[in-house]
């Protein structure tokens, strides 16, 4: 199922993207909504809309109110102001168990007094679900997470990675409009964690369920989500699908907060279609191409990614270029991460592939060479 | 070596303190009374041997305990304490639980208080707490001054010397042995797994049975079992609250022993107690052995 899965392509690649239609009915609004815990705010005036088949992924630092956010949807939390709307109806009126919302927890909250099998069933045996589709049902949730040879056994006497599948299985099995999942993969291992991602896409595909799912692997993001919401302190700093947070991050934060980034501040000076950087002493201006207006003088930070930058011994034919020496070299398996220090003392990271064997190396410490990168590459960003 | 001795020291505080006394407790029921001191015989005269030693036991008899089942005052005084016992431990759970989940909810910093609240009766002598149970539940005592006072009856309650006030004082006096074991179940309870509960689908009351209670299911029965247990051989209560209809086995082996003055038919009442005791004593061991496993995870 993960192989088809794969091959497949994602909702969001094709035409699937109903937050730019301006007809679309959002599944879920939060409206201008903040949460406080006595004087302080996890959550601060925060607006946003999820739509239906959405994988909505939320990114954030530990402590930013993600859980709150989640918790607010499966109404253990009431917002201090503000209002959520389900389908457009006010959901505050309604309680936890009403709400056509599972959650799975942070913590897992499995039941310690029941098996695995009794976890997993427990949501459906409320629902007054015929005996024989409850097992059914079960034992499809079993195969899915793995977890068939486990069934009979309580949560205290399986490993933790188990526990979270079980608290998954759990929260899937009602298969609920929508979906709320806090950490869902975090204790899996790599391989298990990308199957899972895909199993998730699949019943996602499959069963047009709406997610949100928190994470704080930004790859996972990446890989699972139709937009990803980048939050801190309780306030929303970028809403976006994956690529366009990656490739035109809004802000230096989430540049550096979405994969490796280097950050190049200087003053700017419009020239053509775009800025000039003027950025240290002795070094050649960098020239980057946006439509967004600077002023002359104005305080500017070049962002640009690692891999965007090549690497070369002689000097290269390039509009932006600049010379230093290798300080160190992280060899990551398919691609090298070269860490190189100019005269300046700044330290540029440029990324190149691993194509040839590792004692055939081209570079190595110390050597002298040539960055470049078009002027394209970067992104120009005022904070 | 000194580990050897670490390991005996509980079994001969045991021996000492337990096993020694039940075997005496045991000889004395298979004597005969006799007017004399002690008031039973034979004594074992070490001084003529072992002839002295096989005459001794060819004197003792189960007599007194087959005089127990000819009498149908002892059985009926065990069924009826079995069923005292009963009813209070079920009163005491009908109390207590809803006092240990109140504790349990209450907010963290209260609960080092609320437990002290209910700690604080041991710091009373319990013969003096039993008594002014009596000043209470009298014809003339506080409650019926405080009910007539308000007008709620115009006749004093006949409390006091029934079974009613044998039930109030049992449950009063057992309490926190209901509750403690309860509460201590309940707090170590992760409230997620509420909000869980609620999350697939149940209303609160749903989830506090299919949740809660089991949760505390082992706390629930270590209650039963402190509560149950010191009560089927309760004397002070029913002789200073209960009346003449009230019959328990620990009131009967009183008067057995201090009124008649016949130890050896006292000494067989309390050895049949004692072995009525046991199941329900291992069956507490085993209930405490199987929460130390489930937490043991
Ligand atoms: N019940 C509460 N009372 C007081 N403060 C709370 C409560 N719940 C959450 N907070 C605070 O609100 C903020 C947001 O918490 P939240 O659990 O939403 O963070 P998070 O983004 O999920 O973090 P993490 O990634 O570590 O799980 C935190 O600073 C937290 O301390
Ligand atoms: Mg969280």
């Amino acid at each position: 199922m993960a192989d088809a899965a794969r091959g497949k392509p994602m909702p969001h690649q094709g035409i699937f993207e109903p937050w730019t239609d301006p007809v679309a009915k959002p599944l879920i609004q939060f409206q201008n909504v903040t949460k406080r815990f006595g004087d302080f705010t996890a959550i601060d005036d925060l607006s946003i809309d999820i739509f239906e088949k959405e994988f909505f992924a939320l990114l954030g630092p530990s402590g930013c109110g993600k859980t709150t956010l989640m918790r607010m949807l499966a109404g253990f939390e009431a917002p201090t102001t503000g209002t959520i709307l389900l389908a457009g109806d006010d959901i505050s009126p309604i309680p936890p168990n009403k709400r056509a919302v599972n959650m799975m927890f942070q913590s897992y909250a499995l039941f310690p007094h029941l098996s695995v099998y009794d976890n997993i069933a427990f949501g459906l045996k409320r629902e007054g679900m015929p005996k024989l589709d409850i097992h059914a049902r079960v034992e499809e949730m079993l195969r899915l997470t793995r977890l068939e040879r486990f069934a009979r056994r309580k949560p205290h006497q399986i490993s933790g990675g188990q526990r979270q599948r079980v608290a998954l299985a759990r929260s899937l099995a009602k298969a609920p409009k929508l979906l709320l999942l806090d950490e869902p993969l975090g204790a899996l291992d790599k391989k298990l964690r990308q199957d899972t991602q895909f199993e998730l896409m699949d019943i996602q595909e499959k069963t047009g369920t709406t997610f949100v799912i928190v994470t704080h692997d930004q790859e996972e993001a990446m890989t699972v989500a139709s937009r990803v919401a980048v939050m801190d302190e309780g306030k929303l700093i970028q809403v976006s699908t994956p690529d366009v947070l990656y490739e035109d991050p809004r802000s230096v934060y989430v540049a550096d907060f979405i994969g490796d980034v280097n950050l190049i501040e200087g003053k700017a000076k419009p020239s053509g279609d775009g800025i000039d950087l003027h950025w240290a002493e002795g070094q050649p201006v960098l020239h980057c191409k946006t439509a967004k207006p600077f002023g002359e003088g104005q305080t500017c930070h070049l962002a640009i990614r690692p891999e965007k930058i090549a690497i070369h011994s002689q000097e290269p034919e390039a509009r932006n270029k600049l010379c230093g020496k290798i300080l160190d070299i992280a060899y990551l398996g398919n691609i090298s991460t070269y860490h190189v220090e100019l005269p300046s003392g700044h330290v540029i990271k440029a990324q190149s592939a691993n194509t040839r064997r590792i004692a055939r190396r081209t570079f190595t410490w110390d050597d002298t060479v040539w960055l470049s990168w078009t002027d394209t590459a970067g992104v120009a960003l005022e904070r | 070596m000194a580990r050897r001795f670490l390991i005996l020291v509980p079994y001969l505080w045991l021996l000492a303190l337990f096993l020694v006394p039940f075997l005496i407790v045991l000889k004395i029921s298979l004597s005969d009374p006799e007017i004399s001191i002690p008031p039973y015989t034979p004594t074992l005269d070490w001084r003529e041997g072992w002839a002295g030693f096989t005459d001794f036991l060819s004197q003792l008899d189960f007599e007194n305990f087959i005089f127990l089942t000819e009498d149908d005052l002892y059985w009926k005084a065990y069924l009826s304490s079995l069923q005292i016992a009963g009813i209070s431990t079920v009163l005491t759970l009908l109390v207590g639980f809803p006092i240990a989940y109140g504790m349990a909810r209450a907010a963290p910093d209260w609960r080092p208080t609320l437990l002290m609240l209910v700690i604080l009766p041991f710091w009373t002598s319990f013969l003096i707490r039993v008594y002014s149970w009596i000043g209470i539940l009298a014809n003339e005592g506080y409650l019926n001054q405080f009910l007539l006072g308000i007008g709620v009856i115009s006749d004093p309650l006949t409390i006091l010397n029934t079974q009613t006030a044998v039930y109030i004082g049992i449950v009063y006096t057992y309490l926190p042995f209901m509750v403690l074991p309860i509460y201590s179940a309940l707090e170590k309870m992760d409230d997620s797994l509420l909000e869980a509960g609620e999350d697939l689908g149940c209303s609160r009351l749903s989830a506090f049975w299919l949740i809660t209670v089991p949760l505390s299911k082992a706390g629930i029965i270590a209650g039963c079992f402190l509560v149950f247990i010191p009560t089927l051989g309760e004397f002070v209560i029913p002789s200073l609250l209960g009346g003449s209809e009230t019959l328990m086995i620990g009131k009967v082996l009183w008067e057995e022993f201090f009124n008649n003055r016949d130890w050896p038919v006292a000494s067989a009442v309390a050895v049949i107690l004692l072995l009525i005791l046991i199941i329900p004593i291992i069956l507490f061991q085993r209930n405490e052995q199987k929460q130390r496993e489930a937490e043991g995870q």
